[in-house]
């Protein structure tokens, strides 16, 4: 793309009572990122357009939008992966609930993130401290890059495609948060039960489109879903440990973590 | 400007999808090359010819448990078997990929259409992922990886047995392709996600199991390219028992290296 070049940004316009896409044609220069077009499209022709944002450095999270069907983050998107000329359409995160233009009531995931269990550390050693090492520290830490964009949560056809399901089910952002707590190595707390049953954690056909849009570039799917799931089979569909428990009278634990 | 209505509530409304790129050919190709590889290996296996020509036998029919066998590994089947021996063996490998984690997103974004792709809409109105019977027992995914380990066992000692030809010690190129064939069939089991989980993946506290934090270290690493060794050794297994099927019919002379 050379300096100069002009795109069409196809935006979508409207609040919860309905919208459309709107034209703008602009002129791009050279180093821009969507959000900076859209900025102009606010500064120069459509000032009451909204959008939220802040970092501009794609560490807030506040930009998430569309971009010609897919999730991303509008300050990370270049307007150069682009052939000038070209037809842009910027649409809200389709997933949650239209306010106005490119903003979006997302407050779904926090009300599923204060389903999840807090931190719950083991008792003090003896010498009045709690010890962790690098090597277990190192798996959760990739789970605190999440920036909470909430792209992984609109990408996922489970609550996307079917809105019916977002009472059972708390999306890819909240498996991460759940996966940081339960392989932390200080941490009591047992979430097992409730990601089976209230979290829903078996409606994830893990198909991975939460890991291709996040823009942190963490393994969601491998890293703490697949995980997840596997602790879920050992806990509740392990035929043979099923067996196992039967012949030792071991006890299942429950939706609360509790033993049964 | 077109017009569209939003859902109060809900996300904006709006068509499948949005995306003007080529999304749809990634799910396509997957069904053509799993379709030709089912439809190619169920011919095979109901065969019951051509997998075996001294000293190579077909990965598809080992361990050939039949007594009938043309190379019989363990005689656990007498005469009353009379189906083709693949029936016996392909459930272990055939279960453990219909189970895995990455055919599963494979064949549920491409058969299933949910979704096709990241950002296009699914195909059918309701959804209950792994919920429910029986899909839910997708679960057994473990064992299956279990059980391909001891085929894989098998599969070795065909490699060893694959230099041994009448004549005593040598190498063809069926012994090559069973070799790279084995090593992909090992890197694509010990790759998996459940194996990843078994061998350490399931402690939270590494420092007091060195060994097993070791051994998740390095399926973690094998792990990241799972999908790449699911593909790899797809084809190798379909092409080692199509290269032994070719020369066991005499269709291909074996080349011996020496």
């Amino acid at each position: 793309m050379t300096a100069g070049s002009e795109f069409t940004m196809r935006v979508w316009r409207g609040d919860a009572s309905g919208g459309a896409f709107q034209d703008f044609r602009m002129d791009v220069g050279e180093g821009m990122v969507v959000l900076d077009v859209i900025h102009r499209i606010q500064a120069e022709a459509a000032h009451d357009l909204a959008v939220r944002w802040n970092c501009k450095a794609g560490k807030c999270g506040s930009c998430s939008a569309e971009v010609n069907g897919k999730p991303r983050l509008m300050c990370m998107t270049r307007m150069d992966i682009f052939e000038p000329g070209e037809t842009i359409t910027i649409a809200p995160v389709k997933t949650f609930p239209l306010i106005k233009d490119l903003v979006t009531n997302v407050s779904f995931n926090y009300e599923k993130a204060k389903e999840v269990p807090a931190f719950k550390p083991k008792a003090k050693e003896a010498d009045g401290t709690r010890r962790m090492y690098q090597e277990e520290v190192d798996r959760v830490q990739e789970f605190h890059k999440c920036i909470e964009c909430f792209l992984c949560q609109d990408v996922c056809h489970v609550i996307r495609d079917h809105p019916e399901n977002k009472p059972a089910f708390a999306g890819p952002r909240l498996f991460v948060r759940y996966a940081a707590l339960e392989m932390h190595p200080l941490d009591t707390n047992d979430r097992l039960g409730l990601l089976k049953q209230r979290a829903g954690l078996g409606y994830c056909n893990i198909t991975k489109c939460c890991t291709e849009v996040c823009p942190e570039g963490i393994h969601i799917t491998d890293n703490a879903i697949i995980p997840l799931k596997e602790r879920v089979v050992t806990e509740f569909n392990d035929p043979v440990v099923w067996l196992l428990r039967t012949v030792t009278g071991r006890k299942r634990k429950t939706a609360d973590g509790a033993g049964s | 400007m077109a017009t569209e209505a939003a859902r109060a509530g809900q996300g904006r409304s709006g068509p499948r999808t949005e995306r003007r790129d080529l999304w749809w050919v990634l799910p396509l190709t997957v069904v053509i090359v799993f379709s030709a590889f089912i439809i190619y290996t169920t011919w095979a296996a109901l065969q019951d010819a051509n997998y075996y020509r001294q000293p190579y036998l077909s990965p598809y029919y080992s361990p050939c448990l039949a007594t009938h066998c043309v190379h019989t590994t363990i005689g656990i089947f007498g005469s009353w078997w009379a189906l083709s021996p693949a029936i016996l063996i392909l459930a272990f490998p055939g279960g453990l990929r219909l189970t895995c984690y990455y055919y599963r997103k494979s064949y549920y974004r491409s058969f299933w259409l949910a979704p096709p792709a990241c950002g296009v809409m699914d195909a059918r109105k309701g959804y209950s992922g792994e919920t429910r019977f029986p899909l839910v027992w997708q679960a057994i995914h473990r064992w299956f990886f279990w059980a391909s380990l001891v085929v894989i066992a098998f599969l070795w000692w065909d490699v060893i047995e694959a230099f041994q030809f009448h004549d005593g010690f040598g190498i063809g190129l069926g012994t090559v392709i069973m070799f790279a064939n084995v090593i992909l069939l090992s890197l694509y089991s010990l790759s998996c996600h459940s194996c990843r989980y078994l061998v350490g993946g399931y402690l939270d506290r590494f420092f007091k199991a060195p060994v097993r934090y070791h051994m998740w270290r390095v399926v973690s690493r094998l792990n990241a390219r799972h999908a790449t060794y699911a593909w790899i050794s797809l084809f190798s297994v379909a092409l080692t028992d199509l290269y032994i099927r070719l020369v066991a019919s005499g269709t291909l002379h074996d080349v011996r290296f020496f």
